[in-house]
């Protein structure tokens, strides 16, 4: 880790103006994963601005019935918000299904959607990366594989994003908000991030001096019945192989309304538009799931040894969609 | 003599470790705690190519961070005298972990090889600096694809204490022709220790004395190896290591961390502290190797085995390396008529491996306990019985005698508290929701070992007792144990032994290793003590003070204490000593079969959609001789389960074949259980003395890892119904 110097905001103003102002600053929230990237020389900001103490801690209501949560609420708080537990059980359950119970403790709901992919050559600096030093070439292609994408990537880079929560938040529609000198900005988490192309080092539509301050979820009926589903490599403390952002209401056997986002197997949280089109409307049975399924991995390609996951993500999404047709059809 | 245990005695009583307060109230000072005026940290830098020669470090970038006293490279750094060639003759030169001579050569061995060192004033400043250290290499081509070698491997050879083929009748004929056949190959990754404490020196010269804090097992070999690197006498070099935050085998021999951190101090002058990172102890620290492995089993329609094959290949590498006893588990465990084991390695530009828990026996027990499954379903057999019925009476390769096996019954013992009767026979018959139930049993069996300590034992007019020995306390339990034994054999009070241990200052040990430590020890203590019971009757008589305490009977002998030993530290009586103890470790193994044994017997939890595994019942019954101490015993078995756990689901070194570059050399990358992924484990020792062995002790620290993988692959196959002949069983093989 190279020397930096570090400052803490009061406010968003300045905070955004430090940012701003300062050719080689970055905002910083719990740290859990940009001092991990300092510290392993990937990254290597001069001045770090820490947001984590802004007053953007809280989690509103809004007239609509949906949520407005602030940046810095700690991954471990949204977990527990009662709000959260009812209306949104899939939020919480992402949440407590990342890291550990000291990461949350620590870290933001900013930080998080922002938090950097586990390619294993991405954190290698003696191993080339478009990611990391555009142009160098991609180690993973011929490597080692398994955690990458099946959906999404590119022949430039095929790494995965992380995150738990984005898979959740994407699913329900959430739109992130964005303050810089120049304004407000209201964001779709679907548009935040990017797919790689040509410029895998460019991982969101975010400048650089834009600070997250909101993301606000919209009222989604089908929301009281949803899951999220982690299969990983341990009980726990294990990045996800693919994971399943799931929530249905049912008239009956008729799936009236269906939302489905998937994580682990593409370089942004992947909704999964395709299959829900599939499941409105439709009875909720196993052909039903199977087509869904079907629908949505139409284009997936293995990499390497990561073939698996195209019949491990059918899988999941079968099993979590059932799951939920027998939750939700109960009175 | 060995006394029988009671109420009145200390041994087999679950005694609280003696070192806990100081570890959970954080005084213990573990390697890396050592303060001293002018300390320095050191960090290093490690090779990215596998084979090369270092054309040029550029150290510009490295020494302007402020802080930075020194960059040392091949270029600047002391001379240093090269590691012997390892010979069972002077067992300290096995203990150099290669036989690189660090930053005293331009050659690069392997992917990791520290290169250079940075000395500063801060740890940070040290970091930073190893990361802005720029070299260049010659690139040479190098051989780092274990699969694509395993056609090119030769045989290994066997040594006294580690044999290497062995062949009864001629099974490959019995295969042939028998009824009933498994013959199936099986893999294991590379596997890193991951101790929780990194490995970590801090070396201190003052003039030429050395005093060294070290994370090491192994004192004694330690300060040899040391004195002959640097070439002053053993009696200047002193290593201490009073508490080591786990070893399994990782902290047995020099690895460069330790010399590096040695000739740092020399270079500078100052102190230096030098802790691994984690990324260092996976580049810098020798493995478990990988392994390819073949067994084929014939047997008979009623499930005697005729034939039983096992073959192995392991890595090895041109800079050092250990030979792993992959197939010893097949030379004793099943009664064929005809057996055949050939053990195979290839060498590779690598790190050298070394031991790990139960090196050989943890991956080898894995392929031969897994087939045996194999075989059982084959047959139609229940996989206890099957083994029950191939329960041999002698030794089966070479009929010796067992100097005690009860392995009927631990199964026993095992299946009963188990409810073994409760399984159906049939794979993918039991199902709770989404996930489908297995379970497994396999058999665990580890050598067993003794070799000699020099102890000294004082009892004083007080009435307290002071054991003195340099063995190492890694958690085991060993300090505690010892007291213990000591107590009883003097008849005083637990409270008034002090055990001194874990500095080369005092009377020579063994390393922490090959589970001998605790029996070798305890041999030397119960003779100390009975040197002095027959002192203390001596001066009672001469008093006549028969039948009185020892502090009766000293006051009245006037005599502030009586000491005894056994061994001499001299050079003359260490040579002698090494001498004797290699003729009983030789005689004993020409004499009888020795070693702990027991049943693993495990329930697994598989999500039907997703192959997800979890453990959910674990019970294992062992013979391991005589328990001493049952928290610590059980708790070193309770270990090796965790560790076995780890094995067979999660751990695997990723080695890119391209470039021999470890890609998961952290413990996010590199999976290890958390404890989610362990259940609650029963364990039951028999508890029954071993004729042959101090106190009747088998040893604890290897057997429990033993046969574990194989229990949970076995689980899994009856859960399932896929049999999984790679390690680790993660969900992708059991979708696919
Ligand atoms: C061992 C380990 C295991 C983990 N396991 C999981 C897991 O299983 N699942 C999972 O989802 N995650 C996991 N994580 C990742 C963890 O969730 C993230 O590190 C965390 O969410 C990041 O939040 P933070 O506040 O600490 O971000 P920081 O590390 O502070 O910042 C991350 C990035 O976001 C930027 N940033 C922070 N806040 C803002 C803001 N308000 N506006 C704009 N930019 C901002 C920073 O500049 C930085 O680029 C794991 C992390 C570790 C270390
Ligand atoms: S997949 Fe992407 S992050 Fe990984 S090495 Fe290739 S370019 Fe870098």
């Amino acid at each position: 880790m190279r020397a930096f110097s570090y400052v803490s905001a009061p406010d968003v103003a300045t905070a955004v103006r430090a940012v701003s102002e300062t050719p080689n600053a970055k905002f910083l929230g719990g740290g859990t994963n940009l001092v991990d990237l300092m510290r392993e020389n990937i990254e290597h900001p001069d001045v770090l601005v820490d947001v984590s103490r802004l007053p953007l801690n809280g989690v509103e209501e809004l007239p609509d019935g949906g949520l407005r949560i602030g940046a810095t609420v700690r991954n471990s708080a949204l977990a527990a918000h009662p709000l959260v537990r009812t209306r949104y059980p899939v939020v919480s359950q992402a949440v407590l299904n990342g890291a550990s119970a000291q990461l949350r403790n620590m870290a933001t709901v900013g930080g998080n959607l922002l938090q950097r992919t586990r390619c294993l050559y991405f954190y290698d600096t003696a191993s080339p990366c478009n990611k990391r030093e555009p142009g160098s070439g991609c180690a993973a292609l011929g490597g080692f594989t398994r955690d990458a994408g099946i959906l999404g990537v590119s022949e430039r880079c095929v790494a995965t994003h992380p995150s738990d929560l984005c898979v959740a938040l994407v699913a329900l529609g959430a739109v992130v908000e964005v303050e810089s000198t120049r304004g407000t900005r209201r964001i779709p988490l679907t548009d935040l991030h990017r797919l790689p192309a040509d410029t895998p080092q460019r991982e969101t539509v975010l400048e650089r001096d834009e600070l997250i301050t909101a993301v606000e979820l919209p009222p989604v009926p089908a929301a009281a019945n949803s899951r999220y589903r982690k299969v990983r490599d341990r009980a726990s403390y294990a990045f996800a192989l693919v994971s399943v952002a799931a929530a249905l209401r049912l008239d009956g056997d008729t799936i009236t309304e269906a939302r489905l986002a998937l994580g682990g197997i593409a370089p942004k949280p992947w909704r999964a538009n395709e299959a829900e089109h599939v499941l409105t409307g439709a009875r909720a049975t196993e052909e039903t799931f199977d087509r869904a399924a079907a629908a949505e991995l139409d284009r997936a390609q293995a990499v390497g040894d990561n073939a698996f996951k195209i019949e491990l993500t059918r899988r999941t999404i079968v099993a979590t969609l059932r799951e939920l047709t027998h939750e939700g059809s109960r009175p | 003599m060995t006394r029988t245990v009671d109420g009145e005695h200390l041994v087999g009583q679950p005694i609280d470790r003696i070192d806990g307060p100081a570890k959970t109230t954080g005084g213990a000072r573990f390697s890396a705690e050592h303060a001293y005026p002018g300390l320095t940290h050191a960090a290093l830098v490690p090779a990215t190519v596998s084979r090369g020669r270092i054309t040029a470090i550029d150290t510009a970038a490295a020494a302007a961070v402020p802080g930075v006293i020194t960059v040392l490279t091949h270029g600047n750094a002391p001379k240093l005298n090269p590691p012997k060639r390892p010979t069972p003759a002077n067992l300290s030169t096995l203990v150099s972990g290669t036989q690189v001579n660090y930053l005293n050569t331009d050659e690069v061995h392997w992917d990791g090889q520290p290169v250079a060192v940075v000395v500063a004033e801060t740890s940070h400043a040290a970091r930073e600096a190893a990361a802005l250290v720029h070299v260049s290499y010659e690139r040479l081509p190098a051989v780092v694809d274990f699969a694509a070698e395993e056609p090119n491997a030769v045989a290994q050879k066997g040594n006294p204490v580690m044999p290497g083929s062995a062949k009864k009748g001629d099974a490959d004929a019995a295969l042939a022709v028998a009824p009933v056949t498994v013959d199936a190959r099986y893999t294991t990754p590379q596997h890193h220790h991951n101790a929780l404490e990194p490995h970590a020196t801090t070396a201190v010269w003052q003039g030429d004395e050395l005093t060294v804090h070290d994370s090491t097992q192994s004192i004694t070999w330690l300060r040899k190896h040391l004195a002959l690197r640097f070439g002053v006498p053993e009696a200047k070099v002193r290593v201490l290591a009073p508490f080591v935050g786990g070893g399994f085998g990782g902290k047995g021999f020099a690895w460069p961390g330790t010399i590096i951190a040695v000739l740092a101090a020399r270079a500078t002058g100052r102190p230096v502290r030098l802790l691994l990172t984690r990324e260092d102890v996976h580049r810098a620290v020798g493995a478990r190797t990988p392994s390819a492995q073949r067994v084929a089993l014939g047997a008979d329609t009623g499930g005697r085995l005729t034939a039983l094959v096992h073959t192995s290949v392991t890595r090895t590498s041109r800079v050092g390396g250990q030979p792993e006893q992959v197939t010893a588990p097949a030379q004793h465990l099943y009664d064929a008529t005809n057996i055949r084991t050939a053990q195979s390695q290839t060498t590779l530009d690598w790190m050298p491996n070394t031991s790990m828990r139960a090196p050989g026996d943890a991956i080898g027990s894995f392929a031969l306990e897994s087939a045996i499954d194999e075989l059982a379903g084959e047959l139609g057999i229940d996989p206890v019985e099957l083994r029950m019925r191939n329960e041999p009476e002698r030794n089966p390769i070479d009929g010796k005698r067992f100097s005690h096996r009860m392995l009927r019954e631990a199964y026993a013992l095992g299946a009963r508290r188990f409810g073994w009767e409760n399984r159906s026979p049939e794979p993918r018959s039991t199902r709770d929701g989404r996930w489908l139930v297995g379970m497994g049993v396999a058999t665990a069996y580890h050598p067993a070992m003794q070799f000699t300590a020099n102890v000294t034992v004082r009892l004083a007019a007080d009435g307290t007792v002071t054991v003195r020995c340099g063995f190492q306390e890694m958690g085991m339990g060993n300090a505690t144990v010892q007291a213990q034994i000591a107590a009883d054999a003097l008849g005083v009070p637990f409270e008034a032994v002090r055990v001194e241990y874990g500095d080369s200052a005092l009377p020579a040990s063994v390393m922490a290793g090959g589970s001998m430590q605790t029996s070798t020890v305890a041999g030397s203590v119960l003779a100390a003590c009975g040197k002095l019971t027959r002192r203390l009757s001596t001066l009672a008589r001469r008093t006549g003070m028969q039948g009185r305490t020892p502090t009766e009977i000293l006051t009245a002998a006037r005599v502030p204490f009586i000491d005894a030993a056994v061994g001499s530290d001299t050079r003359l009586g260490a040579l002698a000593g090494q001498a004797r103890m290699l003729a009983k470790v030789v005689r004993d193994q020409r004499t009888w079969a020795k070693a702990a044994c027991g049943a693993h017997f495990c329930e697994v939890r598989v999500d039907a959609d997703t192959g997800e595994v979890r453990v959910s019942r674990w019970t294992a019954a062992f013979d391991v001789g005589r328990v001493i101490n049952r928290k610590t015993a059980f708790s070193q078995l309770r270990g090796g389960i965790v560790m076995g756990i780890g094995m067979a689901l999660f751990e695997e070194a990723l080695v890119d074949r391209r470039t021999g570059r470890i890609m998961n050399p952290s413990l996010s990358g590199y999976h290890v259980p958390v404890h989610a992924d362990v259940p609650p484990i029963d364990i039951a020792c028999l508890d029954e003395p071993d004729p042959t062995m101090p106190l009747g002790i088998l040893g604890v620290g290897e057997v429990g890892i033993t046969g574990v993988a194989a229990a949970i692959a076995n689980a899994i196959h009856h859960a399932t119904g896929s049999r999984i002949r790679d390690l680790p069983i993660t969900p992708d093989k059991l979708v696919t």
